[in-house]
């Protein structure tokens, strides 16, 4: 059981009726979403459900069609290009497939925005950016090159990019599904640890017993539309007969007796 | 049978002459031509429509006239339009205008070749396009376009040998004025072939050497 | 502005007539560049060392010296030397081309070193003789992955055969530029001149991609 639900007052992300067609295809029809401070939602669903989408339609890196984002309560004017550049300063995002800029070392990763972004003189970004890549392990790594970093250790330099920013949410889009289960691992410790300390997170994953383990609540996409939401504990009760049971037992395909 | 007192009284001191001309026209338009490219590469992916196909359009009609005739168009376009060029300044602006279109479409090809993802994360980071490209984009284009646009300098230093058609006498012209004046072709342009020589064989390993200097694992050259 | 356009159309015949001969000199050069250009990129990878050194040296010599250098050092140079009293038009032909198959021989080069090592491998295991195995194996693919580098070096040699006018072969260029002395509207017959070499570098382009095209494999698509 999880009694922190509810326990959340302050609002931190809020999502209002976002759509968006692609080519013509309904990917989103009309999702709202509520996250608030230190709380941990996770996205599941099939592939094609709209969960990416979603994610890049909350920092802008897709512009939704229709629909409002709010951030501590404050609109998003999502045609002012310089608001949209400070909101996603605030929202840190995790991609699949980890989009190191593959020029610049580990350092350089984690050092580029908070000195080209935020501004800070290039000794300090650097110091900060040690900070980090302590924080999720990888001290010895600073001077390597992306090609030179496995999958796991390229996300959680991801990872540490992402937070030196000081994000008030962190978006992460599939973070382990382009990795092999046992790098998968290192990175799935790091998101916890950062769960532990308190970081608002929106996640989507198909990594079922660690949304379980993570999850305040637990959000089922199917073709664009939140269809499913509640505490995990609930949602997947056996005999529940949600379609978020339904799509986890033949997921899981295995004696891995979650819940 | 080597003469000598003619190589080193005639040959050698005209063609040192023609040497010094020559690299005052390579370098600036070397320079100018790659900041050029760099530039109009960059209008051809991320300008507006308009800009991208005036773009494509300026560096099809470059790339497919001879220099020759665009040297010739300048040398007697420009007084026309009340610009007064030596034949010097005309070679100049006129291989700075095409280098930078053959520049142009290495720089292209390197930004399009460029993971979407990397701008995605930039732009996640709240960096302004301009900054991305500034940051990001360009330093890993400029990777990718090195070999490319490296290659284009050599052909470059070959080139200059045409400014000799808009009346600027570099290393080939000051060849051909002695060449016809001794009636000695053979020796001396052999002597100006190896003077090219020198020059595109230095900047090509000048190139690997940048080349080398700026690889980064995952990058470039690698099998 | 009549008289003027009526002008033009006099002179336009005899520059266009000119492009026979720059086609005659491409096609010679390029054909002449292909010829030396297979033999010495198969001498620079298979070829012993001292081979490989020789056709390094040669490519290297062709390459880096200017066109103009050239035309001038063969033409009124050596062959001149050697009595050769070569026509204008040869002299041309021959200088191109040599440049050509230095460039050509680097585009082969590139193919054959991109083919997989074990075709070679498996061409000799089934009997054939090395000279066979090139011939029937080695060739038919490399020659296709080049391709693309070869329309390349169509369109370079075609802006390349302007220079052929210090020779005074009666090429586009060569009229061209004896029209706009004549008349003194270098502009007009420049910008002419102009159209008419991007006209044949997107003919020509197009008969290479057809080309291509015609003789694409499954998996030869690079």
């Amino acid at each position: 059981m999880n009694e922190k639900t509810g326990t959340f007052p302050e609002p931190a992300l809020r999502l209002e009726e976002i759509s968006k067609s692609l080519g013509g295809r309904l990917i989103l029809d009309a999702v709202s979403l509520d996250l608030r401070k230190g709380e941990r939602k996770v996205l599941i669903g099939p592939s094609g459900a709209g969960k990416s989408t979603l994610l890049q339609c909350v920092n802008c890196l897709v512009l939704p069609d229709r629909g409002r984002i709010f951030l501590k309560g404050e609109e998003l004017d999502q045609s002012d290009n310089r608001a949209l550049r400070l909101f996603r300063r605030r929202v840190g995002m995790i991609f699949q497939d980890f989009n190191l800029f593959d020029h610049l070392t580990a350092l350089g990763n984690v050092g580029i925005a908070l000195q080209k972004v935020r501004g800070l003189p290039k000794a300090e970004a650097e110091s900060r950016a040690v900070e980090e890549l302590a924080r999720v392990g990888l001290e010895g790594k600073a001077s390597m090159y992306p090609a030179e970093l496995s999958g796991g250790q390229k996300q959680r330099v991801a990872i540490a990019r992402a937070l030196a920013m000081d994000p008030e949410v962190i978006l992460l889009d599939e973070p382990t599904s382009a990795l092999d289960p046992e790098l998968a691992g290192e990175v799935l410790t790091v998101i916890r640890d950062l769960a532990d300390g308190g970081m608002t997170m929106l996640m989507a994953t198909h990594q079922m017993d660690f949304a379980l383990a993570l999850a305040d609540e637990i959000l089922f996409m199917e073709q664009g539309r939140i269809i499913e939401q509640g505490v995990p504990s609930l949602l997947l009760a056996p005999g529940s007969g949600t379609r978020t049971l339904d799509f986890c037992s033949r997921l899981a395909l295995g004696a891995e007796g979650r819940i | 049978m080597m003469d000598w007192p003619f190589y080193l009284d005639s040959v050698f001191p005209a063609l040192n002459r023609g040497l010094g001309v020559s690299l005052q026209l390579i370098v600036p338009s070397a320079l100018l031509g790659l900041a050029g490219g760099v530039l109009l590469g960059s209008l051809r992916v991320f300008g507006s429509p308009r800009l991208r196909r005036a773009g494509d359009m300026y560096t099809a009609v470059l790339r497919g006239v001879p220099l020759v005739i665009q040297l010739f168009i300048l040398y007697y376009v420009l007084p026309k339009i009340g610009l007064y060029l030596d034949g010097f300044s005309a070679a100049v602006l006129g291989f700075i205008l095409c280098s930078a279109a053959y520049h142009s479409e290495y720089v292209r090809g390197a930004f399009l070749s460029i993971r979407q993802g990397q701008l995605k994360a930039a732009q996640a980071l709240g960096f302004s396009p301009l900054q991305s490209i500034r940051f990001i984009l360009l330093p890993q284009a400029m990777r990718l376009a090195l070999p490319g646009c490296g290659n284009e300098i050599v052909y470059l230093i070959k080139y200059s040998s045409l400014a000799y058609m808009t009346t600027c006498v570099e290393l080939t012209g000051e060849a051909k004025v002695l060449a016809s004046r001794h009636w000695r072709y053979t020796e001396i342009f052999l002597a100006a072939g190896l003077y090219y020589l020198c020059l595109t064989s230095l900047a090509s390993f000048i190139l690997h050497k940048i080349e080398a200097r700026a690889h980064i694992p995952g990058f470039g050259r690698q099998k | 502005m009549l008289a003027y356009l009526a002008a033009v159309a006099g002179e336009a015949p005899y520059i266009l007539s000119g492009s026979l001969v720059t086609l005659g000199v491409v096609c010679a050069s390029l054909g002449l560049g292909f010829c030396m250009g297979v033999p010495l990129a198969l001498a620079q990878v298979y070829g012993l060392p001292t081979a490989r050194r020789l056709v390094a040296v040669y490519t290297w010599f062709f390459r880096g010296t200017p066109i103009l250098v050239l035309l001038y050092l063969f033409h009124f140079g050596l062959f001149d030397a050697l009595n050769l009293n070569m026509p204008a038009l040869v002299s041309a032909c021959i200088v191109l081309g040599l440049a050509s198959s230095a460039y050509q021989s680097q585009i082969f080069r590139g193919s054959l070193e991109a083919l997989p090592a074990g075709q070679f491998k498996a061409a000799r295991a089934l009997g054939f003789s090395s000279v066979q195995s090139v011939r029937h194996i080695i060739l038919p693919q490399a020659l296709r992955l080049s391709l693309p580098g070869w329309s390349n070096e169509y369109s370079i040699l075609l802006k390349d055969s302007a220079l052929v006018y210090v020779l005074g072969v009666p090429e586009i260029m060569t009229r061209a530029h004896f029209v706009a002395s004549r008349t003194s509207w270098h502009v007009t017959y420049y910008i002419l001149a102009a159209l008419l070499y991007l006209a044949i570098t997107a003919l020509g382009l197009k008969l290479l991609r057809l080309l291509e095209k015609k003789t694409r494999l499954p998996g030869y698509n690079l």
